[in-house]
């Protein structure tokens, strides 16, 4: 039965990891960005969902409706003006420039709310739960937030694959000069792409920021599990995502089985272990590598 | 209203080339080049490998920006024109190498291309008549098809924009005679319904064959212009090598 909870934990942990990092693989699939300010962004969510929605005089669980809207535009936005800057550039200097993004968001953070954690508190929802069996309870936060990624990820999927606008992402994705040359403007289908992005990135930090406390330094330990189930699933690939994010998060939790100082280590050599069989991730294409 | 030749389409040019010059860092690979297209015809332009014809293409396109020189389209100067509104404007390019989507399938990339499209007698049903083995194979990935039917797909994809002009480079690169012949059987129908074709070929009896006129490029310069039936085989040969070779040299232009 200790099996059994340990994965059912690690599948919910996990899709949490997934519905982090679907902006990051489609950041990357489309514009071959790596975005190390990510993380970064999941806690200037949370923080905006703290200190700006009360002005909205809205409850705290419905500081999405705020958030993800304001952060779709700011993603936009920030595509189109500097990161587009920057692509047009190199792929170094856009790795640099979100590395620099990263920097400076932690850093203002710190400045303005300084290093206490905070969290987005919605009172007794969160602890309201559902008693499985003698041992094993799962919260009901933990379960809308699985689905919830599961309905980001699948509606991101019908929108790629069903949606004019879906077919010139992936276009613009597999050749953006023939994606130009079919009078697509890729510019701003990146800026849609990163829009996207931004806003499931925000969901994920308001999730992250109801379920436990972070600080403005939250953002780089939580790249990096969005970047392993990322590359465990395949780049580019969303389905691929999810598995990963679920597979990640399964090991770590059997890794916290043994010692929950082997929670990370768990997650880590499942990825090394990833990396070294099957580069390209689970659903990764080899030649994308 | 316009002056009329053959009494059918206007003969003011869709699209004029004025001392057009384009540089890839130092090298100088399109060198003051001249050219019109008009409706209803179609301009091969030919020449050896690295000649500059497809930088021309590209930069009638919109994907490389000219040293100097100017591209007009309906009158209108467009070399500052991004690569997406001169498709808009009825400009598209099948481009050297076919360029399709790989992870879409045929269908999806022929829509990819109908997205933007100007009014016209293109769609994917038209293409689908155009291309009849289509229809059942819409589904699969390009990935599938061969070299001839993934050509089709790319002028396919090209077509649906309804440009006004059709500018293709190099459609029969690593495709056998016998599915050369059938794509270039096409470019009459194309042609048939108004759009001016700007054509670039290394193969110069097909090019002879479906061209209204000739234009030769040797090192990025024009060398040659005319009307194939009025060019002899020798002027034709010393304008794409250079007249410094010598005849009977060991090739000729591919024949
Ligand atoms: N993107 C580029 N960067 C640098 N040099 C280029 C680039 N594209 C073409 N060139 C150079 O410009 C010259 C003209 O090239 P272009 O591709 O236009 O010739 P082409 O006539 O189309 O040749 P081919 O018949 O081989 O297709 C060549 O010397 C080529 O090496
Ligand atoms: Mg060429």
């Amino acid at each position: 039965m200790i099996w059994v909870n340990t994965v059912i934990e690690g599948v919910l942990v996990g899709s949490f990891y997934a519905l982090f990092a679907c902006g990051l693989s489609l950041m990357f699939g489309v514009m071959k960005i790596i975005n190390l300010a990510h993380g970064d962004m999941a806690v200037v969510a949370g923080y905006t969902a703290i200190f700006l929605v009360p002005k909205f005089h809205l409850a705290p669980v419905w500081s999405f409706v705020v958030v993800v809207p304001i952060f779709a535009l700011f993603g936009y936005v920030l595509q189109r003006t500097l990161l587009q800057k920057a692509i047009d550039r190199d792929p170094f200097t856009t790795l640099l420039v979100t590395f620099g993004l990263s920097v400076i968001i932690e850093n203002l953070l710190l400045e303005i709310y300084t290093a206490n954690g905070q969290s987005i508190d919605i009172g007794v929802l969160i602890s309201k739960s559902w008693q499985v069996s003698s041992t094993l309870t799962i919260s009901y936060f933990s379960l809308v937030v699985m689905a919830v990624a599961v309905a980001v990820l699948l509606s991101l999927q019908l929108f790629l694959s069903r949606t004019g606008t879906g077919r010139q992402i992936r276009a613009v994705s597999d050749d953006r000069e023939a994606a130009q040359l079919c009078g697509t403007n890729y510019r701003h289908i990146f800026g849609i792409a990163s829009a996207i992005a931004f806003a499931t990135v925000a969901l994920a930090g308001i999730a992250y920021g109801i379920s436990t406390e972070f600080f403005p330094s939250s953002g780089g330990a939580n790249l990096l599990f969005a970047f392993e189930a990322v590359v465990i699933g395949g780049i580019g690939s969303l389905w691929g995502t999810l598995l990963g994010g679920v597979l990640l998060g399964v090991s770590q939790q059997l890794g916290a089985h043994f010692s929950p100082a082997y929670q990370v280590l768990g997650g880590n050599i499942l990825f090394l272990a990833v990396l070294a069989v099957r580069p390209q991730g689970l659903f990764g294409k080899r030649t994308e590598m | 209203m316009s002056e009329q030749v053959g009494g059918e389409y206007p003969r003011t040019p869709l699209l004029e080339v004025a001392e057009l010059t384009v540089h890839h860092g130092q090298l100088c690979a399109v060198d003051q080049v001249s050219l019109s297209v008009r409706a209803g015809e179609v301009l091969a332009v030919i020449g050896a490998n690295g000649a500059g014809k497809s930088t021309l293409l590209r930069t009638i396109a919109g994907l490389h920006r000219p040293t100097a020189g100017s591209i007009s389209f309906e009158g209108d100067n467009i070399s500052k024109l991004a690569t997406h509104r001169r498709v808009r404007r009825g400009i598209s390019l099948v481009p050297e190498g076919r360029r399709l989507f790989v992870s879409l399938t045929v269908e999806e990339n022929i829509k990819v291309g109908a997205q933007s499209a100007g009014p016209g007698p293109f769609n994917l049903k038209a293409m689908y008549e155009l291309f009849p083995w289509m229809p059942e194979r819409r589904h699969q990935k390009v990935g599938q098809l061969s070299g001839g039917e993934q050509q089709a797909v790319a002028i396919a994809r090209a077509l649906v924009a309804n440009p006004k002009v059709l500018l293709i480079d190099e459609v029969s690169l690593g495709l056998a005679p016998i599915v050369i012949e059938r794509i270039y059987e096409f470019i009459p129908r194309i042609v048939d319904q108004g759009v001016g074709v700007l054509l670039v070929e290394q193969d110069v009896t097909q090019a002879l064959a479906v061209a209204t006129r000739v234009h030769c490029l040797l090192e990025g310069k024009t060398s040659l212009v005319g009307v194939p039936t009025e060019l002899t085989p020798a002027a034709i040969e010393a304008a794409y090598f250079g007249s410094d070779v010598a005849h009977g040299a060991a090739e000729g232009p591919t024949s």
